[in-house]
């Protein structure tokens, strides 16, 4: 029982004393300002919200390649798309709930099909947005974005992934969607910590044969890992895998994570419907049959409240992944 | 003084009518698509692409060419059929139009033929794409200008208007853009559907520069084009005034030629009109 080596993480997973936390938004903030100092050809543009996105940062950073368009998401998307034809690598913010909410049809025309290598950056994804309530809590983006062909969807799982998955966005050939949320979440990985387009990492081996895989993308790392802890001292098998990118879904990794377990429980700050585990169920129906449960917004919308709440509500705590387990379990 | 010597006018309108029959000859072959845009427009096209675009035919995407953009897709055989006969491709690849693996897609796609600049098809996104191209040639400090052709049916679109204030905004003076003021849309007359006038007054408003012409007046779309170079804070929407159907005069001004093609004995009819109207333009002209 541990986690692996190859996979370093933050001390803070497993000591509460150590722990850091911190928004997976303000990686963004930080993680397009590396991208502008290595990259002339990175842009910002901002559709009114420049200081809850975090473009801000990089607008003082640099003042001529921020562009303002208001509230205006469908232009926010088309505009981009006219700049990376032009050879830029423009980066667009709003929140999930308006982009790709509002300009879904705008992103899969000019950009997807378009093959502008467009980066559409979804802040406040998720019930944890907390008091604004359901208009602004997105919770069907992943899928909205990953049906699009041409699309590379990234959740990452802190604000340290979140940093090198919009730096790493920078340099890949294709449109992606980025996935970050506002409120501060437990820092998971350290800055040594592998992240690449594309790839799904162990995070927590098992200890014994035929584990239960918890297989988790963007923040509900931190809840997997959680249960995870719980699980093992009761005796549970478990083995933690982290998918920062649903789209392309690294099969190879997956497969053989999950070759022999007992089960799969996915795990996602987003609609059952569409998501993560959509997505893997889609994968192993073709290659390997696993029991499955699938933690997540089971077909409802969000409501105010503070993020705790709404995760109890909601059934996206550690408590709520253990039952699922146990439900695997006992079939 | 004028733009165009008679000559080059002249010559303008003859390929403007050749484009017409090739473009009819393509909707036979295609079975379906649109009309009485494409020809409306030809004339314009002919323009572009024989007189006003720095281009190389034989080297599409040289990068300092200037960018013209088509948000209206559905009109793009009219495109195609310029495109041909200025030597991007043959007229036997024109008429593989909406076939199975032509490049000739229904709606441009930049993908397969990245001549088209981008693709298009889906109303209302073309100004904010032409806009953010002449934002991003600015900020790089290049020196070719971006054309923008829309329809004004999809000036009903609120992404339209978003791109008009943004272009209004950063001062876009590389941008000009054309609309085919043709007065129909596929439910009828643009007026009628939802009223779009006063255009001019509209853009004036949102601090472009506004031009309105004749669409099928070689000389004044030359003149238009060269006037917008000179205005230096603003860009520029030339309003081009023109006639649905234009040199077929059976279904010209009628909006129910927006989306379907001839049938084939219509089609025969039509280019024996538009083969009389190219060899008027022929003759020898004494005025």
């Amino acid at each position: 029982m541990a986690p692996v080596t190859s996979f370093p993480l933050h001390p803070g997973v497993l000591d509460p004393r150590q722990r850091e936390m911190a928004a997976t938004r303000d990686g963004f903030g930080r993680g397009v300002v590396e991208a502008g100092e290595r990259d002339a050809r990175v842009v910002v543009l901002c559709a009114d919200l420049a200081e809850s996105t975090r473009s801000a940062w990089f607008r003082d950073r640099f003042p001529d390649r921020y562009i303002e368009v208001g509230v205006a998401e469908q232009n926010l998307a088309a505009v981009a798309s006219g700049m990376a034809a032009e050879g830029l690598i423009p980066f667009i913010t709003s929140y999930a709930a308006f982009s790709p909410g509002r300009n879904w049809e705008q992103i899969r025309t000019t950009i997807a099909l378009n093959d502008q290598p467009v980066k559409v950056c979804g802040m406040h994804a998720g019930v944890s947005v907390g008091p604004d309530g359901a208009t602004h809590q997105a919770l069907e983006d992943i899928a909205i974005m990953r049906v699009i062909p041409n699309m590379t969807v990234v959740a990452p799982a802190d604000a340290e992934e979140a940093r090198k998955a919009t730096a790493a966005a920078a340099a890949h050939p294709t449109p992606v969607y980025l996935r970050f949320a506002r409120e501060k979440t437990p820092i998971v990985t350290l800055p040594e910590t592998p992240f690449t387009i594309g790839k799904a990492y162990v995070v927590w081996e098992a200890d014994g044969e035929h584990p239960v895989v918890l297989a988790s993308t963007g923040t509900m790392l931190f809840i997997a890992l959680e249960a995870a802890k719980a699980l093992e001292a009761s005796g549970v098998a478990v083995r933690v895998l982290h998918i920062p990118t649903v789209k392309p879904l690294d099969t190879a990794t997956i497969l053989d994570a999950t070759r022999g377990a007992r089960g799969v429980v996915s795990l996602e700050e987003h609609q059952v419907a569409g998501g993560l585990g959509s997505a893997l169920a889609e994968l192993f129906v073709q290659h390997q049959l696993l029991p499955m449960r699938f933690v997540g917004v089971q077909d409802r919308f969000g409501q105010s409240g503070k993020p705790d709440e709404l995760f109890q509500e909601y059934h996206l705590t550690p408590r709520d992944v253990i039952e699922a387990v146990q439900a695997l379990l006992a079939e | 003084m004028p733009y165009l010597t008679d000559g080059q006018r002249l010559r303008l309108e003859r390929i403007a009518a050749e484009v017409r029959i090739l473009l009819i000859e393509m909707l036979v072959a295609a079975g379906s698509g649109h009309t009485a845009g494409p020809l409306g427009m030809a004339d314009i096209f002919t323009a572009f692409y024989f007189h006003i675009l720095r281009h190389n035919p034989k080297d599409p995407l040289w990068e300092d060419r200037d960018r013209l953009i088509l948000s209206n897709g559905h009109i793009v055989p009219v495109r195609y059929a310029a495109m041909a006969l200025a030597g991007y491709f043959s007229r036997e690849e024109a008429l593989t139009l909406r076939q199975f693996g032509s490049r000739m897609q229904g709606h441009p796609e930049r993908t397969v033929l990245p001549a088209v600049e981008t693709t298009s098809g889906p109303l209302g996104e073309g100004l904010s794409q032409a806009a953010g191209m002449a934002l991003a040639a600015r900020i790089q400090g290049k020196r070719h200008r971006i054309y923008c052709i829309t329809s004004d049916g999809e000036h009903d679109a609120g992404n339209t208007w978003e791109a008009v204030m943004f272009a209004g905004k950063y001062r876009l003076s590389n941008l000009t853009a054309i609309m085919d003021r043709n007065n129909i849309q596929i439910n009828g007359m643009t007026e009628d559907v939802m009223p779009l006038e006063p255009l001019r007054e509209k853009y004036e408003a949102f601090n472009w520069h506004v031009l309105e012409i004749d669409g099928h007046n070689m000389e004044e779309i030359v003149a238009a084009v060269e006037h917008a170079k000179a205005i230096y804070e603003k860009p520029t929407m030339i309003i081009a005034h023109t006639i649905p159907g234009r040199g077929v005069p059976e279904i010209e001004f009628d909006y129910r030629w927006h989306g379907k093609p001839p049938s084939r004995e219509e089609a025969e009819r039509f280019l024996r009109q538009l083969r009389t109207l190219a060899d008027v333009v022929e003759a020898p002209q004494h005025e």
